[in-house]
């Protein structure tokens, strides 16, 4: 049994192991990643869309914490029989005061569901509060933007997800290559170590040639996954 | 020329605004997310600013009226006003809201009264100062593009009659060519003449 690696980048279906045999990853910038963007504020919530936009991400704005469970298909109350739509979401970020549900709540219920935890969630406030930003990191926020949300911001979390995709790719490839060569090999590339604490130390240190399904995600595994291990039966 | 005029008046006015401190460094961040594809963004924010916030301010004025009066709602609207002000890179009317949020944390009803009107005044002042300069700039824009197709325009004119000029030329050089030769046949053709009729007259 092989281990079949997924890019599973806007794909909703994560079992399609038949045509993946010996795929290619893609680079992180020949698809858009989606960002769904959670602000009460329309001024902010069209300029934090036109940031992201402009630095190729592909966007989703929404007005509540409420309506972003509902988009990833969580709120309890309104549970859609549809299920969410099929984009999938890698990168939630959300303003801190919101009527309703407050960015630090939604934050959480997204740290406590198994399907989104690994998502990373950014805070955005206008509020510079020790106490507010370390409360949000301590959650597991990714990252914490004061506003008024500049260009150089946005660059930043690009650059950070770009980072995490290569090396989650290299170590990949390196694994890959290692499985033909029928060696053992470490991931040659150590973690980013300029990601925040939460993400992984060593992203893939599961014995490489091992043919048993990999276990679930780990807090310690890298919170940004592009590529996906489906696990085979 | 006309557009130079109003293009130094455009700049003359964003700087003016900067200098005064109308406006900060977010309102240049915004402009920096305009492209060919977007053109009009900043107009289209600060648009939909100018709308959103007439509605802000509507509701705090309902609650600064009411008894009694609820200071942590108003914080919220003011909050949100706020918010909105800082993300356009309105710097007086951020400041205001600042203001008046110390007096509504402190409770003090006369300052949020005192301050909200400085609120409100500021941000009548922003919205005229911003609609003339959205105007003056579309205009400089307008002429601008005028301008460049006028531009183009003639430039491919004028290729066009270099280039039909360019055979004539052409022509004419030949021309001209053939008629030195002729010229030198036609001096050499003349002494010639001349030499033979010479000789000619010699010889008899």
């Amino acid at each position: 049994m092989e281990r079949n690696v997924v890019v599973s980048r806007r794909r909703k279906t994560e079992t399609t192991a038949a045509k993946i045999d010996g795929f290619d990853v893609l680079p992180a910038d020949s698809e858009e990643a989606h960002v769904l963007a959670v602000d009460d504020s329309l001024v902010d919530r069209k300029v934090i869309e036109r940031l992201l936009k402009i630095s190729s991400f592909k966007v989703t704005a929404v007005d509540s914490g409420r309506r972003a469970l509902q988009f990833l298909g969580l709120d309890e109350e309104k549970t859609s029989s549809v299920g969410f739509d099929g984009l999938k979401v890698d990168l939630i970020i959300t303003d801190y005061c919101m009527p309703g549900m407050t960015g630090y709540e939604l934050l959480k219920k997204i740290k406590e569901s198994s399907n989104f935890r690994e998502i990373p969630v950014v805070i955005m406030s206008s509020e510079n509060i020790l106490t507010r930003i370390d409360r949000c990191l301590e959650e597991g926020a990714e990252d914490f933007i004061v506003k008024p949300v500049k260009l150089a911001d946005v660059k930043r979390l690009k650059d950070y997800m770009m980072r995490e995709v290569r090396i989650e790719s290299e170590s990949n490839m390196n694994k890959r290559k290692s499985c033909c060569d029928l060696t053992e090999s470490e991931p040659s590339i150590s973690s980013s170590s300029s990601s925040s604490s939460s993400s992984s130390e060593s992203p893939l240190r599961a014995p490489i040639l091992s043919s048993s399904a990999p276990s679930s995600p780990t807090p310690l595994d890298s919170p940004i996954r592009r590529l996906k291990m489906t696990p085979t039966e | 020329m006309d557009r130079n005029h109003l293009k130094r008046q455009v700049d003359l006015m964003k700087r003016s605004l900067f200098d005064q401190g109308y406006l900060d460094e977010q309102f240049i961040q915004l402009e920096e997310l305009q492209d060919d594809d977007n053109p009009n963004f900043v107009e289209e924010i600060v648009t939909l600013f100018f709308n959103d916030s007439a509605r802000l301010l509507q509701n705090i004025e309902q609650a600064l009226v009411s008894v009694p009066i609820d200071f942590a709602r108003l914080d919220n609207y003011m909050h949100q006003f706020k918010g909105s002000s800082s993300s356009i890179g309105a710097k007086r009317v951020k400041n205001e809201c600042t203001r008046f949020k110390e007096y509504c944390t402190a409770g003090n009803a006369e300052g949020c009264f005192r301050t909200f009107v400085q609120v409100k005044q500021e941000h009548a002042i922003l919205r005229t100062k911003l609609e003339t300069y959205f105007q003056a700039y579309i205009s400089f824009m307008c002429v601008f593009v005028l301008v460049i197709f006028a531009l183009t325009y003639i430039c491919l004119l004028f290729c066009l009659y270099l280039f039909s000029w360019q055979d004539k030329l052409d022509h004419l050089g030949l021309q001209e060519v053939k008629l030195d030769d002729y010229m030198d046949e036609g001096g050499s053709l003349i002494i010639d003449l001349y030499y033979k009729y010479d000789k000619a007259h010699m010889i008899e």
